[in-house]
């Protein structure tokens, strides 16, 4: 056998499977979805078309930009709690912990949720709000309250507390990562030449933990942007999201050019966080050499 | 010569108990270039890391100009530290490495920039500012975080290890270079190394620890020629240590070992089984150099194995004793001329009296075993 000729059929030997999962599940999906956007409804069903009118209804109606912008700011809010629960824990593990062991442990525990159903845990957090849950009978136990509220299942703050619990694994991973590979020196050389614990974090330690910081938010962003579940089980009236609105255009509405004109959508701001972190990870990279 | 530095009775146990610092107390001169050294594990870092900050010991104080900074954090005390693996701050350009301290400092934007040129300067790195320390080589990244470390003019500069990370070519011109800085802008250096030739080189004072205390502490001459205890001759250059039988014979004291009998001082005053040590370039070769001095002795020896090593050749001979004697010699246009000896081959040596030394059998022992054991 000429090389060559064993050369490709040892590529292909090794990726027709991969090739062949990525354009049936992948690539056909995306481009159905990308020609069924631009198709026209015609009740029951669409007929195929090159069109913009789903696009400019999602912009001309009010109640689809809607859901656009809480998704958005749904997704912002989850990143940023879950950023400040996993930043001081990752912290903490890198830096204070000294035993190998009590640091394995921790960290573990901190990750293993990820190993339960997410509906389970979504599910949780209803029995913990709820107005019998854990916390009206706590606040009632310590005498805050005298009878149940109402107030903490059923809205956004329930959703994004949620959705943070869920996805913080994703924020304390990279983190973590990112601050164990720095050298103890560094920091220690920074208070060597006289800037206090402060000063030394904000100069040293944070500059060189931001690429795990923007891994973790692009995590948590793009999980909960497209997050369906926690909206249904702990979100109350207006709480819906683009996944859940994609799922009633689908369904119910048995509007697939609208839905797929909203998937379409869904997926540009994913696709262009991921790329704008990518920027900014690739400017800090140059810097960190 | 004042004192800018007083260690008093310093102790340091780590968890697990192990000793690391054991009642050490020192003066460190001002001016002076102070080198700590010893095998790893023998306290030098962790004493070193005391005077920086970094470590609080369990007993004992450090005084810095006479004020107490025992427990002081270390961007609280006038003391800089060069660190082994450097400790650039790999997102920041060199410039901004060694303007950190001015800019903590609250130094102005104008001073800073002048200064961080005329550190630039100083370690021969014009124009290489920009750069970030992942573009700098091993030796240009050295130069920077020195002079990063003596920005802010500390009273004390430490330094821990800092030829490790350098090739022997490099860390040879690094070595004359950092006494010639150190001489030019006369701060305070005290370096940690376990490389004997370089404590020897660049030190006004070399200070030999083992096991957390100090071993003996003095000039490199000093410590060469005049080793207190049998762990410094060892651990400074190369020496012979051989058993050998001390007798009085009249006036004059002997010292034996296999068909070498050597004299020593008068005043020796030791007697029975004893090391005897002596450095290997101070015994001559009588039949190729010409005789030695009147109050030298003479032994011969079968020549066992050569070794040459360019400018030097070393001789190892077999005299009786335990182990061989060892001699070093300088190849010089005399010795080349006189043509070496070859294996197999008898030669007389001569060794004079003040060039012999002895050390406690019992003492050597316990170190020869401390080496094996490590």
């Amino acid at each position: 056998m000429k090389p060559r000729t064993r050369q490709v059929l040892n590529f292909w030997s090794l990726f027709t499977g991969p090739a062949l999962w990525w354009g049936t599940v992948l690539l056909v999906p995306y481009l159905m979805m990308l020609a069924i956007s631009f198709y026209t409804r015609q009740f029951p069903f669409h007929v195929p078309d090159f069109q913009f009118g789903n696009y400019i209804t999602l912009i001309a109606d009010s109640q689809y930009f809607t859901v656009l912008l809480r998704s958005l700011w749904i997704a912002l809010a989850v990143s940023v709690t879950a950023f400040f629960l996993s930043y001081p824990l990752a912290y903490f593990l890198a830096f204070k912990v000294r035993s190998n062991r009590l640091r394995l442990f921790l960290y573990t525990a901190a990750i293993v949720p990820l190993w339960v159903s997410y509906l389970l845990r979504a599910y949780t957090w209803k029995t913990i709000l709820g107005s019998e849950g854990i916390l009206n009978s706590f606040l009632m136990w310590i005498g805050v309250i005298n009878e149940p509220s109402t107030i903490f299942l059923y809205n956004q703050g329930a959703m994004v507390v949620t959705m943070a619990y869920i996805f913080t694994p994703f924020m304390v991973m990279p983190i973590y990562a990112s601050l164990e590979k720095i050298p103890v020196s560094l920091i220690e050389a920074s208070k060597d030449l006289g800037a206090p614990r402060f000063t030394t974090f904000r100069k040293i330690t944070l500059p060189l933990s931001m690429p795990g910081v923007l891994a973790g938010f692009t995590f948590t962003f793009g999980l909960s942007i497209g997050d369906f579940i926690s909206p249904i089980l702990v979100g109350g009236p207006y709480s819906n999201m683009i996944a859940n609105v994609v799922a009633t255009q689908f369904g119910m509405a048995m509007n697939w050019p609208l839905g797929s004109a909203l998937g379409v959508v869904l997926l540009v701001i994913v696709l262009g966080i991921i790329t704008a972190s990518d920027k900014l990870e690739r400017v800090g990279r140059i810097n960190l050499g | 010569m004042t004192s800018i530095l007083e260690l008093h009775r310093l102790s340091k146990t780590f968890r697990g108990g192990i000793v690391a610092v054991d009642n050490l107390s020192l003066d460190i001169r001002e001016g002076e270039y102070l080198t700590m050294l010893g095998p790893s594990g023998c306290g030098k870092t962790t004493t070193l890391r005391m005077i920086g900050g970094f470590e609080y010991p369990d007993a004992g104080s450090v005084m810095l100009d006479g004020r107490d900074v025992t427990n002081d954090p270390p961007y609280s005390r006038p003391v800089n530290m060069m660190f082994q693996d450097f400790a650039l701050f790999p997102h920041m350009t060199a410039e901004e490495n060694i303007g950190y301290g001015l800019k903590i400092a609250g130094v102005g934007k104008a001073p800073t920039t002048e200064r961080v040129r005329a550190m630039l300067d100083m370690i021969e790195l014009p124009g290489m500012g920009a750069r970030f320390p992942s573009e700098l080589s091993v030796g240009q990244q050295q130069r920077v975080a020195l002079a990063r470390a003596l920005v802010n003019n500390p009273r004390i500069l430490l330094l821990d290890e800092p030829m490790s990370a350098l090739d022997a070519k490099l860390k040879e011109s690094m070595q004359v270079e950092l006494r010639h800085i150190h001489d030019r802008v006369g701060i305070t250096f005290v370096m940690v190394t376990h490389d004997q030739t370089e404590a020897m080189i660049m030190s006004d004072r070399i200070m030999v620890m083992h096991a957390g205390r100090i071993e003996q502490i003095g000039t490199p001459t000093d410590l060469y020629d005049h080793p207190r205890t049998a762990y410094v001759a060892e651990f400074l250059g190369a020496s012979n240590m051989i058993p050998a039988t001390i007798r009085r014979d009249g006036g004059e004291v002997v010292a034996c070992a296999g068909s070498m009998s050597l004299r020593l001082d008068r005043n020796t005053g030791d007697s029975g089984t004893r090391s005897l040590f002596v450095r290997p370039e101070k015994i001559r070769l009588v039949s190729r150099e010409g005789a030695a001095g009147e109050e030298s002795s003479t032994f011969s020896g079968t020549v066992k194995e050569l070794f040459f090593s360019g400018n030097m050749v070393r001789i190892d001979l077999d005299v009786g004793a335990e182990r061989p004697v060892i001699v070093h010699r300088q190849l010089d246009t005399e010795l080349a001329a006189a043509g070496l000896p070859g294996v197999g081959d008898t030669v007389t040596c001569a060794v004079s009296p003040e060039a012999l030394k002895l050390f406690d059998t019992a003492e050597v022992a316990a170190m020869k075993a401390e080496e094996a054991a490590a």
